[in-house]
């Protein structure tokens, strides 16, 4: 399954699809996929050791929420591959970049186009914030700060049990305002746990606008640094880049790539969003098609039927 | 004189978790508050110090459940869920990891005032999803707690007694039971954790003047027998006295005054608790009675509810186990 496409190709084809969606539903979240398009198209489509999938290609129904007496309850990690103790783990932490995931699966071919068409529909498992049951997801992340955390206590896991695997958590910047996130580094680096790492979208935006004015978090190398863990920062476009960073040997505490993005790599027409890019809804009719127009030029498609 | 025993948790949950490597001890730095220093100390490779940080340990123990472990999770009851109630939810609760939480000083069994005293932890507990919730009484239960907790499949809040602890049952605790430690037709008293210690202080007492009461101990607070605590609130005359280490908002009294409402019941209720009040520092002796938890609690509102005087007095009841403040079965004074 791996690599019939390069991850750029595979960026372009989920900018591509993000952006189709957004504009047919009158919005969506759009500057995630310019910022974390090359790091999901990068982890799904070389980096992360995955079985294929083991779900339909086009995903089931909402089947409830687990309980004692839901006895076929089962996450959304199977589009990921089974779980063996010599594949890799890949926790999205932050929830709402789901329709970016979902864009990303289907790119590399372990999900059908047409799951996009239940984004967010009443009744569909694929939901605007990636729940558990949601293609791609193992766990609920939607409160931010805590997919660190179990990513920490899965690989602390799988490391007493001698699996090969490794603990991937895909981050965000914004969750580095959690406290959670501090303590889960600290743990981490107490532990002496390196079959875990993470790669962060530092986008620097978050719902109210740009970090440096919501909650300003510094020099983020640094401070991770500081608490004995790796961090090394690279950008984010250049999936070369990213490659050369995972290589990094980080014996006894995790790695944290720091992938410094653009909003709106890739979409330079939302630049005139800035700063309220958490979630792109158009102002007015106009700015529907002049965005259908000048995004799909730059993305090198057709303008958008909807 | 009631029997008591030192530190059941100790070597109760060290001979539990030594057998089996799917285990996992967890301690929120408060190893030796919670007896599992002595483990720590044995079995290193099945201990994990998570330090002050709830919020994370929390999280990392549904990671590790997700991984195949059972971690024991090892706190004061106060800081499983007031801190870190968000991660309990996401991370434990709702994924049903198999996560043993096991809560020390629940109540105002610490002097150590509102910030350690877990006075709303069952409301809370028993309200989530997928929750098990348990409470021991007394030093069996305490011995039974790991394998019963154990055996669930699903999440478990277990509220712990630590310290010297007495002795009041002889057979060991199942899942769902209700103890029956009296039988009578006037009046039903529920109680659970150290209430019913303290329910039994009078128990004589009452017995001489010829009220006859029905007094069951709960332990497993969720799931509940509505149709078995149905058949003891039927079968007595008067009403019902609810006496529980908690507020009496969402605690047992509230779970009893849910059957009663359900079934259309004619029978009046009296929820002895902590009533819409923090609590402050003290002994537990101390808070008993200043917050009308106590024996002679019990007796007053059985007067209020029988509209009688039984002529009791404090001195007629059993005396009070008095713990000592430094005594060596703690590790320190809270």
């Amino acid at each position: 399954m791996k690599n019939k496409k390069s991850s750029e190709e595979v960026a372009l084809g989920v900018r591509r699809r993000v952006f189709e969606h957004s504009i047919i539903n009158n919005g969506g979240y759009l500057s995630q996929a310019c910022s974390s398009a090359e790091q999901l198209s990068w982890l799904y489509n070389e980096e992360l050791n995955l079985g294929d999938s083991i779900l339909p290609m086009t995903p089931k129904d909402f089947d409830g929420v687990p309980s004692i007496n839901n006895k076929n309850y089962i996450t959304g990690a199977g589009y990921n591959g089974p779980s063996k103790p010599e594949l890799d783990r890949l926790i999205i932490a932050p929830a709402h970049y789901a329709l970016v995931a979902y864009a990303t699966l289907i790119e590399v071919g372990r999900m059908a186009p047409e799951a996009l068409d239940m984004f967010n529909k009443d009744g569909s498992s694929v939901e605007i914030i990636g729940a558990e049951h949601s293609p791609g997801m193992e766990m609920h992340n939607g409160t931010l700060g805590i997919g660190l955390s179990t990513g920490a206590g899965l690989a602390m896991g799988r490391k007493i049990k001698g699996e090969k695997g490794e603990v991937c958590v895909f981050m965000s910047d914004g969750e580095l305002q959690e406290g959670q996130i501090w303590e889960a580094l600290q743990a981490s680096v107490h532990h002496g746990i390196d079959n875990l790492w993470g790669i962060m979208d530092v986008n620097s935006q978050q719902v109210d606008g740009a970090m440096s004015d919501v909650m300003d978090v510094g020099d983020i190398e640094k401070k991770i640094n500081s608490f004995g863990a790796l961090a090394i920062e690279v950008d984010a476009h250049d999936i070369n880049a990213m490659k050369e960073a995972r290589k990094e040997k980080h014996e006894g505490c995790p790695l944290i790539i720091l992938a410094r993005s653009s909003p709106y790599q890739g979409m330079s027409y939302l630049k005139k969003r800035f700063p309220r890019l958490h979630y792109v809804r158009f102002n007015s009719e106009e700015e529907r098609k002049e965005m259908n127009l000048k995004i799909s030029n730059e993305l090198e498609i057709e303008p958008i039927q909807y | 004189m009631i029997e008591t025993v030192k530190k059941p948790y100790s070597y109760s949950f060290e001979n539990f978790a030594k057998q089996d490597q799917n285990i996992l001890c967890l301690s929120g730095d408060l190893t030796s508050s919670c007896e599992v220093d002595g483990f720590r100390d044995r079995y290193p490779n099945q201990f994990l110090s998570m330090g002050m940080a709830e919020q994370n340990m929390m999280s990392f123990a549904g990671g590790l459940g997700l991984a195949g472990f059972r971690p024991f999770v090892h706190t004061f009851a106060v800081f499983a869920y007031r801190r870190p109630y968000d991660q309990l939810l996401a991370s434990i609760a709702y994924p049903r990891r198999k996560v043993r939480i096991m809560g020390f000083l629940p109540g105002i069994t610490t002097p150590a005032g509102m910030t350690h005293q877990a006075i709303e932890d069952i409301a809370i507990m028993r309200t989530i999803p997928n929750m098990t919730v348990l409470e021991t009484g007394d030093a069996t239960e305490v011995e039974n707690i790991c394998n019963v907790a154990d055996s669930i499949d699903g999440p478990v809040y277990c509220r712990i007694l630590r310290g010297n602890v007495p002795r009041l049952f002889s057979t060991p605790m199942k899942i769902g039971e209700i103890r029956v430690l009296n039988k009578g037709t006037d009046l039903l008293v529920v109680t659970s954790g150290i209430s019913t210690e303290e329910a039994l202080r009078a128990r004589t007492a009452i017995k001489n003047i010829g009220i006859s009461i029905q007094h069951i101990h709960l332990h497993t607070i969720k799931p509940i027998n509505k149709a078995l605590l149905l058949s003891h609130i039927e079968k007595v005359k008067y009403g019902v006295i609810t006496m529980e280490n908690h507020l009496i908002n969402g605690g047992t009294g509230s779970l009893i005054a849910d059957i009663i409402a359900e079934n259309g019941i004619a029978k009046k209720l009296v929820k002895l608790g902590l009533n819409d009040t923090f609590a402050h520092g003290g002994s537990k002796a101390y808070l008993l009675k200043y917050y009308q938890l106590d024996a002679y609690a019990l007796v007053k509102s059985i007067e209020k509810l029988m509209n009688l005087k039984t002529g009791i007095n404090e001195d007629n009841l059993d005396k009070v186990r008095i713990e000592d403040v430094h005594s060596l079965a703690k590790e320190e004074a809270l």
